[in-house]
C-alpha cells in the first residue's frame, strides 16, 4: 500500500504514515472541520490494519490541538487499538512545562489500551 | 466619524486586537497568526503563549461554529446582522482577557447559561474527569464545537467563565463571554 504524506499548514499537522509501520503526526491540529481532515488518516489505518507490520510505531508531536481534533485523535487511537497482529506503541511528545499537553496524552492513555510513552522535549 | 473616542477606549482597555463582523475560517487563521507574532514580540513565557493560543482557538471557533449553525429568519440584512459577532483580546500586566459577543436565540439562553454554570461549578479535578468522559463518550457534533469547548476553556484558563446576557427582543439575545488567562 501507499504511504500517506501530507504537508502541514497553519491549522493542520504534517502527516507521514509509512506502510513500513511508522506513523507521524506533527505540528498543530486546529482546523474548524477536523472530521474532514482526519477521515483519510482513519481510512489509511483501516487499510494498513489488513496487512500490518509486526510492530507499529506511532509518534505524536503536537504543539496545539483544538477540542474538535481531540475526538478525531481519539478515533485514530481507537483504530490503531483495533489492529490485530501488530504490536502498536505510541510516543506522545510534549514540550517541557506544557502540562496541558502532557495531561492530554495521559487522558488518551487512560482510555486506550495501547502502550504509551510520554516524552518531554525542549522544543517540538 | 471621529474614531478618537473608540481609539482612546481601546487604548485604556489595553486592547491588542478587536474585530466586529462575520467570522470566517480565513479571519481566524489571520487573527491567530497576528496573536502569535504579538506574543513573541512581547516575549511572553512559552506557558502563557500556549495557554492564550489554546483558549483563543476555542473561543473563536466557538463563535465560528455557533454562527455556522445559528438559524436566523428574516431579510438578508437581518441574517447578516445577527450572524456577525464581536471579539477583543486585551492584555495588562496581570492577564489576558478574551471577550466574545454574539447573538443567540432567546429561547436557548437558559440552556446556554445552565451549561456554563455547570462547568463553573466544577473543581479542576472534576473538569479533568468530565472532559475525559465527554471525549470518550463521543458526544460531539459533526462539526466539532459544542461539547468540549467550554470545558476546555475553563480547564486551560484555570478561571471561571464570566458571561452576561442582554435580551434584545423576544427572539434574540446578545451573549458576552469573558475569559481571563493569568500571566503566571
Amino acid at each position: 500500500m501507499k504511504d500517506l504524506s501530507l504537508e502541514g499548514s497553519a491549522k493542520t499537522p504534517t502527516i507521514d504514515f509509512k506502510s513500513a509501520g511508522e506513523l507521524l503526526i506533527k505540528g498543530r491540529s486546529i482546523p474548524e472541520n477536523s472530521i474532514e481532515f482526519y477521515k483519510p488518516l482513519i481510512d489509511w489505518i483501516s487499510e494498513y490494519s489488513d496487512n500490518p507490520k509486526g510492530q507499529t510505531l506511532v509518534n505524536i508531536q503536537l504543539e496545539y490541538f483544538n477540542t474538535s481534533s481531540s475526538k478525531c485523535i481519539l478515533d485514530v487511537f481507537k483504530k490503531l487499538e483495533s489492529i490485530a497482529d501488530s504490536e502498536v506503541s505510541i510516543k506522545w511528545f510534549y514540550e517541557e512545562d506544557d502540562e496541558d499537553m502532557l495531561e492530554a496524552g495521559e487522558d488518551y492513555e487512560a482510555i486506550i489500551d495501547l502502550k504509551f510513552e510520554m516524552i518531554e522535549v525542549e522544543e517540538l | 466619524m471621529d474614531a478618537f473616542n473608540l481609539y482612546t477606549q481601546m487604548e485604556r482597555d489595553d486592547v491588542l486586537i478587536a474585530f466586529k463582523g462575520s467570522i470566517t475560517s480565513e479571519l481566524l487563521t489571520s487573527i491567530l497568526q497576528i496573536m502569535e507574532t504579538k506574543m513573541e514580540d512581547l516575549h511572553e513565557a512559552p506557558r502563557t503563549r500556549k495557554k492564550v493560543f489554546n483558549v483563543l482557538v476555542e473561543c473563536l471557533q466557538n463563535l465560528y461554529h455557533h454562527i455556522d449553525e445559528f438559524e436566523v429568519e428574516g431579510s438578508a440584512l437581518e441574517i447578516s446582522e445577527k450572524k456577525s459577532a464581536i471579539f477583543s483580546i486585551s492584555r495588562n500586566f496581570e492577564r489576558y482577557n478574551i471577550v466574545t459577543g454574539n447573538f443567540v436565540s432567546t429561547e436557548n439562553v437558559e440552556k446556554l447559561t445552565n451549561r456554563i454554570n455547570m462547568v463553573n461549578g466544577l473543581t479542576r479535578e472534576e473538569l479533568k474527569a468530565y472532559y475525559k468522559k465527554i471525549l470518550n463518550n463521543g458526544e460531539i457534533s459533526d462539526k466539532g464545537g459544542g461539547g468540549l469547548g467550554f470545558i476546555d476553556i475553563a480547564k486551560k484558563s484555570g478561571e471561571k467563565l464570566e458571561y452576561s446576557i442582554r435580551e434584545i427582543d423576544e427572539n434574540y439575545s446578545f451573549f458576552t463571554l469573558t475569559v481571563k488567562i493569568s500571566q503566571n
